[in-house]
């Protein structure tokens, strides 16, 4: 599903952000990205999803070559994927419903199957019966779970998450991660970028650790 | 299914943009009265300018050619060239004026006519005063030129050679009112293009988003694109409207000052063909600000 291989990312005025990363995640996986702050983890996402090109080596995600990858397909290789923030970046003038179904309305999806798709999403995620509310009122574990509807409602067989945790406090954290598990389980790979290693160790899933934008030991299993 | 989708796609995008309206009224309005004096300014010219043309259009009818006559013709013969005249299709009538005539009616008007009876000998020459059925100014000026060359033509002189003047005027006029509009339209884009820039500003987040699940440019740009077609739509209408109250303001006096030259001029309004391309240009100025203004917020806004 995403192939690295001896991969970089230099921005100009020379950061080597990454350097050298060679992974394979396979279809229906679910790993960890850890790292200190700075370790380049949120680039190596970046990546990932196309909003930065690598500098060097090679990037394969869902069957798309991401080193030469065309301005114009990129809307449609993200269709592809769901993405997670850690600001959740939910749009606090539209209801929940309305954010949700965003991925949706952007690929043309008729009226009737925006609906059900938006309310098996926010089944899924516990927050059935709330989408006419606006997400500001929410809590954020609540927001976060929007954010995790709106990332699975199209079924995208690949699911990225910057900190999905990051500002929860760990009780909410369990129930996100535990929600992630779920995920997998359908079948959907799953790379979450994380720092907290105590839910991470519970987890008992693959761990790819990066220092100052090297990949560390990279088939280390947390656990095992 | 796909294409009821995208046309549900389309009128929901166009409905949420008249919310926009409806919410900001202030602005939105704001920006299409700007559209609409812009506008209607270059269309009020225009509309002068062709009211200005069929007046001097009825004026040529009456264009009038003095031939004046060598002074050796006798007044039978002057009357026989004049009879001559009258055969030509170019001409619809002739009037012989004698020499006599002439002194008599200079004296009369002129107030000159003491210094005229010292003089021992008439120095007014016979007149043929001709109306020709032509009436174009560039038709006037071979038929000029055919009289000069008879040889009982002294002069040929049309009465009304300011008449093309005032077409040339009219022509200067008539260009710098278009200059005036190119001027204004490339002000009706840069109005729009600015309203669509704060737009943008203020929903940058939800572009980056869009763009983070996977919406084209061509998704995000739709909005905005109606948003200026709208604004072009209104501010095109408003102008319409304005222009035709100022007619209307103007047609009373107007009908005051004609009747004072005993003319039954009527003011001509805008008309339906310059209504319809007024609105045109407006929808289509209102599509191009902001097309400019969100191809290059489009590429600027990227996730990050």
């Amino acid at each position: 599903m995403i192939r690295f291989d001896k991969a970089g990312k230099r921005y100009p005025g020379g950061f080597q952000a990454l350097e050298n990363i060679s992974f394979h995640l396979e279809k229906g996986e679910m790993s960890f990205l850890t790292g200190h702050s700075g370790a380049g983890k949120s680039t190596l996402l970046k990546l990932i999803s196309a909003i930065e090109a690598p500098t060097g080596g090679q990037v394969e995600v869902n069957g798309y070559d991401l080193t030469k990858i065309s301005p114009r397909k990129i809307p449609f290789f993200r269709r592809e994927i769901g993405i997670i923030f850690q600001d959740y970046k939910l749009l606090y003038d539209r209801s929940v419903f309305d954010n949700v179904a965003l991925p949706l309305i952007v690929s043309g999806t008729s009226f009737r199957e925006v609906g059900s798709r938006v309310r098996a999403a926010l089944g899924k995620v516990g927050l059935s019966g709330r989408e006419k509310a606006s997400p500001i009122i929410l809590s954020g574990g609540e927001q976060q779970r929007v954010s995790i509807a709106r990332a699975i409602v199209h079924r995208p067989p690949l699911l990225l998450a910057d900190e999905p945790t990051g500002n929860l406090d760990p009780d909410l954290a369990r129930d996100i991660m535990s929600l992630f598990s779920e995920m997998n389980q359908l079948g959907i790979t799953t790379l979450i970028a994380s720092h907290d290693w105590s839910l991470i160790g519970r987890m008992g899933k693959r761990v790819l650790h990066l220092e100052e934008g090297r990949l560390q030991d990279p088939d280390r299993e947390l656990g095992r | 299914m796909r294409i009821k989708a995208y046309f549900q796609r389309h009128l929901q995008v166009f409905m949420s943009c008249l919310g926009q309206f409806y919410r900001a009224p202030i602005a939105h309005f704001l920006t299409v009265l700007v559209i609409a004096i812009s506008l209607s300014l270059p269309a009020l010219l225009l509309v002068a300018l062709e009211n200005a043309r069929s007046l001097v259009a009825g004026w040529d009818n009456n264009a009038e050619i003095s031939l004046f006559l060598d002074q050796s013709l006798s007044p039978s013969e002057g009357e026989d060239f004049k009879e001559r005249l009258l055969a030509w299709r170019e001409l619809s009538s002739a009037r012989y004026i004698s020499a006599e005539q002439s002194l008599l009616d200079f004296k009369a008007y002129s107030g000159f006519g003491e210094v005229l009876d010292k003089l021992d000998k008439n120095p007014l020459p016979a007149v043929i005063v001709l109306s020709p059925r032509v009436s174009a100014p560039e038709a006037m000026a071979p038929l000029l030129a055919r009289l000069q060359a008879l040889p009982e033509v002294e002069l040929a002189q049309l009465d009304l050679a300011w008449l093309t003047k005032i077409y040339a005027m009219v022509n200067v006029a008539e260009r710098a009112a278009w200059v005036l509009g190119l001027l204004l339209a490339i002000a009706v884009v840069l109005i729009v293009g600015n309203t669509v820039r704060v737009g943008i500003q203020q929903r940058r987040v939800e572009i980056e988003v869009c763009k983070l699940v996977g919406g084209t440019n061509g998704f995000i740009r739709r909005p905005f694109l109606y948003m200026g077609v709208i604004q072009g739509g209104i501010g095109g209408l408003l102008a319409i409207i304005l222009v035709g109250s100022a007619l209307l303001l103007l047609n009373g006096p107007i009908t005051q000052l004609a009747a004072l030259y005993q003319s039954s001029f009527k003011l001509e309004g805008l008309g339906l063909s310059l209504s319809v391309l007024l609105l045109l240009s407006s929808i289509t100025l209102g599509w191009l600000g902001s097309l400019f203004t969100v191809n290059h917020y489009m590429r600027e806004i990227e996730p990050s």
